[in-house]
């Protein structure tokens, strides 16, 4: 069983005391918020530091699959893609992983045994996360046996609002447990709290503390499958609660923006929040990634730009 | 310390403005030199670089610009509101179109950063002009009786922090309300108005309507004393406010104030503190504290006072200090060597009186006027930074315990501009904003303006509001 | 009853702090009426009767202040109905003071007490007339409210002892301020008698005081005075005005200039809002609107 920080033991002692916890932190004031992340977006990225960034964004690319109609194919050629992202320019850095469902999750695992690429899976009944607990639990136990490096779960956005915190916090304490391997390592859980359904500001905070309090490696924004998914506020909220928490337990937890992130000007800016929120330390694919998949092809074509000096066109860039 | 994310120089463009060697006096639609032939030198503040000369207006001027705006009053105040009006929507336009060249040079003479001037500054310029712009027409409605009459001439004093944004508080309301005005820029920071001046004679403004006298404070005086002068308005400093409430004593002239400050931004226990750290650092930052209405008290209360401390820290080791026109730039240079020497020597008072200070790790750039985002600790009501404006980026934290300690303090005060509170209690906002001697209090936010509100101080801090129906009044003869 | 019973003078006092005391300095001084006939004497203030009357002022400004304007119109207007009731009182003194007809002075006092009726219905609107929310560009609340600017010096006018002195008193303590009243100097004995009104119409001690004796004895300290907020220059001629005004500079007291009307006779005209005006401040309050959910601010 994964432990919780000893600070924690009384918050998480029933669920009046960890709604007491929750509700103590600090209220969120959603125009100042959005104002600060309006305003880091006009930071002016240029030049080496345009190239820096961009090279970093690819690297912390989960490039991502999750549709009905995904086959082994399509994975195969994801996870190729993922390690040569740029056919025409092999200092092109690869991705951080690829992101599949459950049933995929062997065939990327094997398409890219050896890569360096990481594969995550989402699980626990993604997106919805509406299934009974031994459900979600097989779910995880599935792609971990699969070898997946990363589990991306779904917290019970229904339990959350509701208040039953304690049911949303011992969920995640039980996938954390499935992530445990054979060898005494774990697959790093990623926690997706599906932040345009908790709505509030105030939420994705609570929920924040929630998903690390419990164990999470990382926290995620969203399933890439509502109409709100990262936006720079959310994202700046979720980079002030891991900075705040490692503050004061000492740990580092990761954060992983996922969905509506489509072009560079976009990933810089995210970058620029990380920068000067959390701080250097998360500059880093093990501390942070992008959820996204047309977003690597606009980092490749803005790369190409750099190096040659001309616009490229999207007959430049692979298709997958 | 370098960080992994290093940015690149990403520094505007100062190719879009073209300033020339050297400017007159706008007076009755031409510049001209001053009637001595004095001038002087206007440097950028960043650099020490001497960016144009400029005359040098002296008594003679101010009577000549005085008789051309008195000329002009007559036809400008019998012309329909609506035709005022189109002259006041069309300098707006202009100044939209000219902003990036206009907020380079605003940068360039006054030291502030271009994400400042051109996001903040020159928005709200021109923000301004099209809202009194659409009052020119308007004025009956206003609330002031029917037909309310212009004073006439108004002579206008503005100081170095806000140099195009202050022009545009004191012109737009006076040639709305039909009045005609004769406007002193600081020597510090004169070249926006003469581009101001420009941009009436491409706006087809009839001559004499604006004049525009660039000098020191004895041109100021003498326009102020100017007794064809009907209408005074200033802003700058409270001693300068006092002299001239006297020198007008006596007179019909109508005088409006715009002085000093001591702002409290009040941080309650229950506060979003994000947030709050942010207003923080917008409230005593921003304009590198050179504002009137700064936050420039920091109120904390002492349950959260170690944990605000140390994000309010944190934040600003974060903050870019260096050339103004670099577009990341968060803190550019004072504005000039006198002021840098008055803030050094307040904070060396600060020091000497037993508080502790911080200073923010950053590199000060060799040449120009420079001084890093400071705090104190530790300040009491009884140290003179908790009393005295600095007018720079020194925030002299204090701390209270209950909310009426924190209204006490934050009221114990001269001045009567600004205050912030943050809390997540509504009541609690409305309790203590009721109860804050102050023109403007920001709650869960600090230092917004807007052409529709209206702006001015309690106290010692001025009279009279501009911005908004309100800052008609000033310019209407209205008793 | 016998005419030739001998009447019981009355001792004029001042009116400060809601109690009624003789000036400290022990001076009083002969009024008489417009004829040169003595009428009564009169308590001679002194800088520390004027210092006095501003701790009594400013004690008194938080509670009537922060008083609902509900019930500031209901204390003004009961000073009307107490007036009422003492008229007589007032049309003699009134007749004494500015050498009027009976009939005149009726209609004068009649005046005044429609002028606390006036300004009674005003102190529950004037917030509304000149206050109001602003659209702002952007999500912010916005709302700008007018407020009492403090402690008020009032220099009631020299000619019109009682209708010019209501009309510069009453719309100062509608909006909330207090005031040192420093009465007509040459007739101030109705202004000393609507002290004893005030003092039995609910109005709190100290949000009105009444000085008598030489103006500017008494409006030099109080022009001066840091702890007083604006000054009513209406009872000044135009050298002791400018004096005044230089000296209420140190601390930019709010001054309101003699108006064109003070010299003249005219107190009866429409009185507009400006009397009430000159002593607000507006205060405008800021606060972020936000959103109901996040869903609406995507990137």
């Amino acid at each position: 069983m994964p432990t919780t920080a000893p600070a924690f033991s009384d918050a998480t002692a029933s669920d009046s005391a960890l709604r007491r916890f929750l509700h103590g932190l600090p209220g969120v004031d959603a125009v100042g918020l959005e104002a600060r992340a309006a305003s880091l977006g006009t930071r002016s990225i240029k030049t080496t530091a345009k190239a820096y960034a961009i090279d970093l964004a690819i690297s912390m690319i989960d490039l991502t699959t999750l549709e009905g109609a995904d086959t082994p194919g399509k994975v195969r050629a994801l996870a190729a893609k993922a390690v040569n992202p740029d056919p025409t320019d092999r200092t092109t850095p690869r991705t951080a992983a690829v992101c599949v469902y459950p049933d995929m999750a062997a065939t990327a695992v094997a398409a890219l045994a050896g890569s360096g690429v990481k594969v995550a899976s989402v699980a626990t009944a993604f997106p919805a996360g509406r299934a009974a607990l031994d459900v979600k639990l097989a779910d995880v136990r599935d792609a971990v046996a699969a070898g997946v490096d990363e589990i991306d779960m779904v917290i019970d956005r229904g339990a959350f609002l509701s208040g039953r915190y304690l049911k949303v916090y011992e969920e995640i304490l039980a996938v954390k447990a499935e992530c445990a391997r054979a060898d005494g390592t774990d697959a790093r859980l990623k926690v997706i709290f599906e932040t345009g359904e908790l709505s509030t500001y105030d939420n994705i905070r609570r929920a924040s503390w929630l998903g690390m309090m419990a164990g999470a490696d990382f926290i995620k924004t969203s399933t890439g499958k509502v109409g709100t998914n990262a936006t720079p506020a959310n994202t700046l909220l979720m980079l002030e609660a891991v900075r705040d928490f490692r503050a004061q337990t000492g740990v580092q937890i990761g954060v992983k923006p996922a969905g509506g992130i489509r072009t560079s000007k976009d990933a810089v800016k995210f970058l620029v929040l990380v920068n000067e929120t959390a701080g250097e330390d998360w500059l880093d694919n093990h501390w942070f990634r992008f959820g996204a998949s047309s977003l690597l092809n606009d980092l490749l074509m803005q790369r190409q730009k750099l190096s040659t000096g001309r616009y490229s066109g999207p007959d430049y860039v692979t298709v997958d | 310390m370098a960080s992994a994310f290093e940015y690149a120089p990403a520094p505007e463009s100062r190719s879009v403005v073209d300033i020339a060697p050297s400017y007159g006096l706008f007076i009755d639609g031409e510049f001209s030199e001053a009637a001595d032939g004095k001038v002087f030198k206007t440097v950028s503040p960043s650099s020490e670089e001497v960016l144009s000369e400029v005359a040098q207006a002296g008594a003679a001027d101010v009577d000549r610009a005085v008789k051309a705006a008195r000329k002009a009053f007559e036809k400008w105040s019998a012309l329909p509101g609506s035709e005022r009006a189109k002259y006041l929507f069309r300098i707006a336009r202009i100044i939209q179109e000219r902003s990036r060249e206009l907020a380079v040079l605003e940068t360039l003479d006054n030291g502030k950063p271009i994400r400042e001037t051109r996001d903040a500054d020159l928005p709200l310029v021109a923000a301004h002009f099209f809202y009194y712009a659409g009052w020119a027409d308007k004025l009956d409605h206003a609330g002031f009786g029917a037909n309310p009459r212009p004073l006439g001439v108004a002579g206008q004093v503005i100081p170095w922090n806000f140099p195009l944004l202050m022009l545009a508080w004191k012109i737009a309301p006076a040639l709305a309300t039909g009045n005609t005005v004769v406007l002193k820029p600081a020597e510090t920071t004169p070249l926006s108005a003469l581009f101001f001046a420009d941009i009436c004679r491409q706006a087809g403004l009839p001559k004499g309507v604006v004049n525009i006298l660039t000098g020191y404070g004895d041109a100021g005086a003498a326009l102020v004393a100017h007794e064809d002068v009907n209408k005074v308005a200033f802003t700058g400093s409270t001693a300068v406010g006092k002299a001239i409430a006297r020198q007008v004593a006596g007179t019909d002239k109508k005088v409006t104030l715009e002085l000093g400050g001591k702002g409290a931004n009040i941080v309650f226990d229950d506060a979003p503190i994000d947030q709050a750290v942010e207003g923080i650092v917008t409230g005593i930052f921003f304009n590198q504290g050179q504002v009137c209405c700064a936050g420039s008290r920091l109120l904390v209360q002492e349950s959260v006072q170690d944990e605000l401390l140390d994000a309010l820290k944190r934040r600003l080791s974060t903050l870019r200090l260096g050339d103004p026109l670099d577009k990341n730039t968060d803190i550019g240079a004072i504005n000039s060597a006198e002021q840098l020497a008055r803030i050094t020597a307040l904070a060396e008072t600060g020091e000497a009186e037993g508080a502790e200070r911080w200073t923010a790790p950053c590199e000060l750039p060799s040449a120009g006027y420079w001084f890093a985002p400071t705090l104190f600790t530790g300040v009491t009501q009884a140290h003179t930074i908790a009393r005295d404006e600095i007018f720079g980026p020194v925030l002299s934290v204090l701390s209270f315990r209950t909310p009426d300690e924190a209204v006490a303090k934050a009221n114990n005060s001269q001045y009567g501009l600004s205050a912030g509170i943050w809390t997540e209690k509504g009541s609690r906002i409305l309790a203590v904003a009721n109860k804050l001697r102050a023109g403007v209090v920001w709650a869960n936010t600090f230092n917004k303006f807007d052409p529709t509100s209206p702006f001015g101080g309690y106290k010692e801090s001025g009279f009279g509001r501009e911005g908004g129906r309100h800052g008609l009044e000033a310019y209407l003869d209205v008793r | 009853m016998s005419d030739n019973r001998l009447s019981v003078f009355k001792t004029y006092k001042l009116y400060v702090g809601g109690k009624f005391p003789r000036s400290e300095s022990g001076r009083v001084y002969e009024v008489t009426d417009s004829k040169g006939k003595w009428l009564a004497n009169a308590p001679q203030s002194s800088r520390k009767d004027a210092r006095d009357a501003v701790v009594a002022a400013r004690k008194a400004f938080g509670g009537w202040s922060g008083a609902t304007a509900y019930n500031r119109g209901q204390i003004l207007y009961r000073i009307a109905e107490m007036l009422e009731g003492r008229k007589d009182q007032f049309v003699r003194e009134v007749a004494e003071a500015e050498g009027l007809s009976k009939s005149k002075a009726a209609a004068v006092v009649d005046a005044a007490i429609d002028r606390w009726v006036w300004y009674a219905g005003w102190t529950d609107k004037i917030g509304q007339v000149v206050g109001g929310a602003n659209p702002v560009a952007g999500p912010f609340f916005n709302l700008s409210t007018p407020e009492p600017t403090g402690v008020v010096t009032v220099l009631a006018p020299q000619k019109s002892s009682f209708l010019g002195l209501v009309s510069v008193v009453a719309p100062v303590i509608a909006t909330g301020n207090t005031a040192v009243v420093v009465a007509s100097a040459d007739s101030p004995l109705p202004a000393l008698s609507l002290g004893e009104v005030l003092a039995t119409s609910d109005l709190p001690g100290g949000v009105v005081n009444i000085l008598s004796g030489r103006t500017a004895e008494i409006a030099a300290p109080l022009a001066s005075h840091q702890d007083v907020n604006a000054i009513d220059l209406t009872g000044a001629d135009a050298a002791l005005a400018k004096e005044l005004e230089t000296a209420a500079a140190d601390n930019l007291k709010r001054v309101l200039r003699p108006q064109p009307v003070d010299g003249a006779a005219d107190w009866t005209a429409d009185p507009g809002t400006h009397r009430l005006t000159a002593f607000l401040e507006t205060k405008t309050v800021w606060h972020p609107t936000g959103a109901l959910g996040v869903s609406g601010s995507s990137y």
